[in-house]
């Protein structure tokens, strides 16, 4: 039964792609854990995946493999007090990292990035009586429950005519890549590991689908591709890194991974670059004088669901 | 030797009427369905499921939960029969273990329905893979494949046994049959672990869950055990004794019994202070912001699980076995919906952000589900047939078996 099982994977595996194609898949799928890959294993993989993107995309693809730099662990600050909720970041975020992004169906859309608006809430004063549970009147009187501040109980599919909104405030939510991930522990394969510089990532080769990861992670950040990717050529970004943003495939999870093809390179990730307000700040914490270091140094900094000891890397703050 | 214990049983298997046919026929037929379906969504996606990133676990996880329950269940009959040298169970334990065979063999088959990706199922198994001692799935994966093997050599090794005349070897036998039993809460304990060690969904972070599991498992699966006896009992010549579906009985109730108590003291907990962890279980019973699908679903297992509680306390649906069936599968289908899909579908309601979406499961996923049902009756037709034929030594080394009409006869057993 289990042979039987995997015959047919494989076999669907072979059946929808072309002879070239079919053989290089062939050898992915044999490939090791990128974390036991010896460098020239990486550089074969590397080539397999260039060649393979190349062709399926029409264009120069590159795989970068830069490992992590010494000296070096990243940390994200964001001043929630500044988010004006226009969703740039979002929309920066499907475009550098190649995400699937159909419109036919509801799964072919991955965004990594979530702006949680939220009701900013009043108490009003004929809502007074409104007690809870209401018309038992054993709690009723001076009171009015109104949901106030950020509760995390959010809306991300909200259309307004401009932004900001009176009535709203607004919480950006992607992956926290914290110090102590549920989801690299409760990964049965260890496709999903951290990096020295502190990016929690995936090989998306290795990855079995199995979405233990999905549910251990408090923050919801991870996605799974329901469905092959929907990339259309022209939008594909060809500057890939292979622990980043190089195209996924069917079946597997992915998730935020603060652009490694960008900042292994010293840039920003693309959501920092775009924010029109300067809400988003990235840097080395272990550096000083970075923008995260002194955020940290002297604002009120906090850490979203801090009680689960994940200890995320990645801070809220306002002035 | 071997090969004629092999030949002897295939053909004693093989042997049946057109009622045996047409039973193993329809399962064929509902067996290429789900061999479609997994074609499906090997080819297309997840897609083609219910399932969504927010929703990402559903009917199939369910099912695969249940029927650990199934699996580990079993040893409510191995158990009395070696801890409590119980006569008749004694005589009928090796069916228990053909049943937690043929369970674990489902379990597996609704992973690799549930998985995104089982062609690189090899990734977990070294050498060629990587096996993660942190992941609780890992465990699991390690402990139900052992309570597999150990099922099938206990099982065969005392079948063999009695094929060939031979006495059993108990030096070894004998512990490595008490050890399957106490394997058998370790399944479902890790089971449980796998779900309940995540402190993001609310509503399965407690450490209720492992017991649970076992009393909701000692329910079930018993249940389902009284069953298949009542119909082997009724159909083959193959005589099981009515102290064994007494004892089975008092196990499914007291086990249900509890199993209520703790369902009630969750409710109590949770909705006394309703919290926000709270949402999963008010959503369950209840709904959430207008979204009511699962509440017909958990009012239907209460139903079933209260309403077959009481009846199994009068002592007329406990004496007659012809009433017994009815609090029987009550208690079954209730379980297979509280334990499935009203525990698992509602920990991902709301998600972690606060988001509300429901989860329905498609045609594809019913005809999975459906499918494998049909695999698991298929193999456990075929394990209890063979363990029948030896039991009563219609298959016996040296004799050819000359029953036509018992194959039959042990055909309609299912």
């Amino acid at each position: 039964m289990l042979s039987l099982s995997s015959l047919m994977g494989t076999a669907a595996l072979m059946a929808e792609s072309d002879d070239a194609q079919a053989a290089i898949e062939w050898a992915e799928h044999f490939q090791k854990n990128y974390r036991l890959m010896t460098d020239e294993e990486k550089a074969e993989a590397r080539a397999r995946l260039e060649k393979r993107y190349s062709e399926e995309y029409g264009k120069q693809v590159t795989v970068d493999t830069t490992p992590a730099q010494p000296g070096v662990l990243m940390g994200y600050a964001l001043n929630i007090r500044k988010c004006i909720g226009c969703r740039r970041c979002v929309h920066a975020c499907v475009a550098e990292n190649n995400q699937s992004r159909g419109k036919n169906r509801p799964g072919e859309k991955i965004e990594w990035i979530q702006v949680l608006r939220m009701e900013r809430g009043k108490f009003d004063a004929e809502k007074m009586n409104h007690g809870y549970p209401e018309g038992l009147g054993i709690q009723v009187g001076g009171n009015a429950y109104t949901p106030v501040g950020q509760v995390l109980e959010g809306q991300y599919h909200y259309t307004p005519d401009l932004v900001p909104e009176k009535d709203a405030t607004y919480m950006p939510i992607a992956c926290m890549q914290c110090e102590k991930p549920p989801c690299v522990k409760v990964c049965p394969v260890r496709t999903t590991y951290r990096e020295p510089d502190g990016v929690v990532v995936i090989d998306y080769n290795w990855c079995i689908g199995c979405r233990m990861c999905m549910g251990a992670c408090p923050y919801w950040a991870r996605r799974l591709n329901v469905t092959n990717p929907v990339l259309p050529k022209e939008e594909m970004n060809p500057v890939t890194h292979y622990l980043g943003n190089r195209p996924r495939m069917r079946g597997v999870v992915e998730k935020c991974h603060w652009c490694l093809q960008r900042t292994r390179h010293g840039r920003y990730p693309a959501c920092v670059e775009v924010c029109p307000v300067g809400a988003r700040k990235f840097g080395n914490l272990l550096d000083p004088n970075s923008e995260v270091s002194l955020i940290l140094a002297r604002k009120n900094v906090f850490r979203l669901k801090a009680d689960l000891n994940t200890f995320p890397k990645f801070f809220y703050f306002y002035d | 030797m071997l090969t004629s214990f092999i030949t002897d049983y295939v053909r004693y298997v093989l042997k049946g009427g057109a009622k045996f046919y047409t039973w193993m026929g329809v399962l064929g037929v509902l067996i290429l369905g789900m061999l479609y379906v997994f074609y499906l969504q090997n080819t297309d996606g997840l897609i083609v499921t219910g399932m969504t990133s927010q929703i990402h676990e559903g009917l199939y996880f369910a099912n695969l939960v249940f029927l650990v329950g199934v699996a580990a269940g079993a040893v409510t009959i191995v158990f009395p029969a070696y801890g409590y040298h119980h006569e008749g169970m004694h005589k009928v334990a090796v069916l228990g273990e053909m049943l937690a065979i043929t369970a674990v063999i489902m379990v597996m088959m609704f992973v690799f329905a549930h998985m995104g990706r089982p062609d690189r199922l090899w990734h977990m198994i070294p050498p060629w893979g990587i096996y993660s001692f942190s992941s609780m799935l890992g465990w699991d994966v390690m402990v139900l494949t052992g309570y597999l093997i150990l099922n099938f050599v206990c099982g065969f090794y005392y079948l063999w046994c009695k094929y060939t005349g031979r006495p059993i070897n108990y030096k070894w036998f004998l512990p490595v049959v008490w050890i399957a039993i106490v394997w058998a809460l370790s399944i479902h304990t890790v089971t449980a672990f796998l779900i309940s060690t995540m402190p993001s969904r609310p509503m399965w972070h407690h450490s209720m869950m492992p017991i649970r599991f076992i009393t909701t498992a000692f329910a079930a699966g018993p249940a389902l055990i009284i069953l298949a006896f009542l119909i082997i009992r009724n159909n083959t010549k193959f005589w099981i004794e009515d102290s064994v579906i007494k004892l089975l009985t008092t196990i499914v109730i007291w086990c249900l019994g509890i199993a209520i108590f703790l369902t009630m003291s969750e409710v109590v907990v949770e909705l006394y202070a309703r919290t926000e962890h709270a949402n999963g279980l008010y959503y369950l019973m209840f709904g959430l912001h207008g979204l009511t699908r699962l509440v017909p679903w958990f009012w239907t297992s209460v139903v079933l699980m209260v309403g077959a509680f009481i009846l199994f306390l009068i002592p007329r649906f406990r004496n007659d076995f012809k009433l017994l069936v009815i609090p029987c599968v009550m208690a079954f289908a209730g379980i297979w919906i509280e334990k499935g899909m009203g525990l698992i579908v509602p920990g991902f309601i709301p998600t972690p952000i606060g988001e509300v979406t429901e989860y329905y499961p498609s045609f594809v996923e019913w005809l999975m589900t459906l499918g494998i049902w049909a695999f698991g009756f298929f193999i456990l037709t075929i394990l209890l047939k063979g363990a029948i034929g030896i039991l009563l030594g219609e298959v016996k080394f040296g004799a050819r078996p000359a029953a036509g009409s018992l194959g039959a006869q042990a055909a309609a057993a299912k």
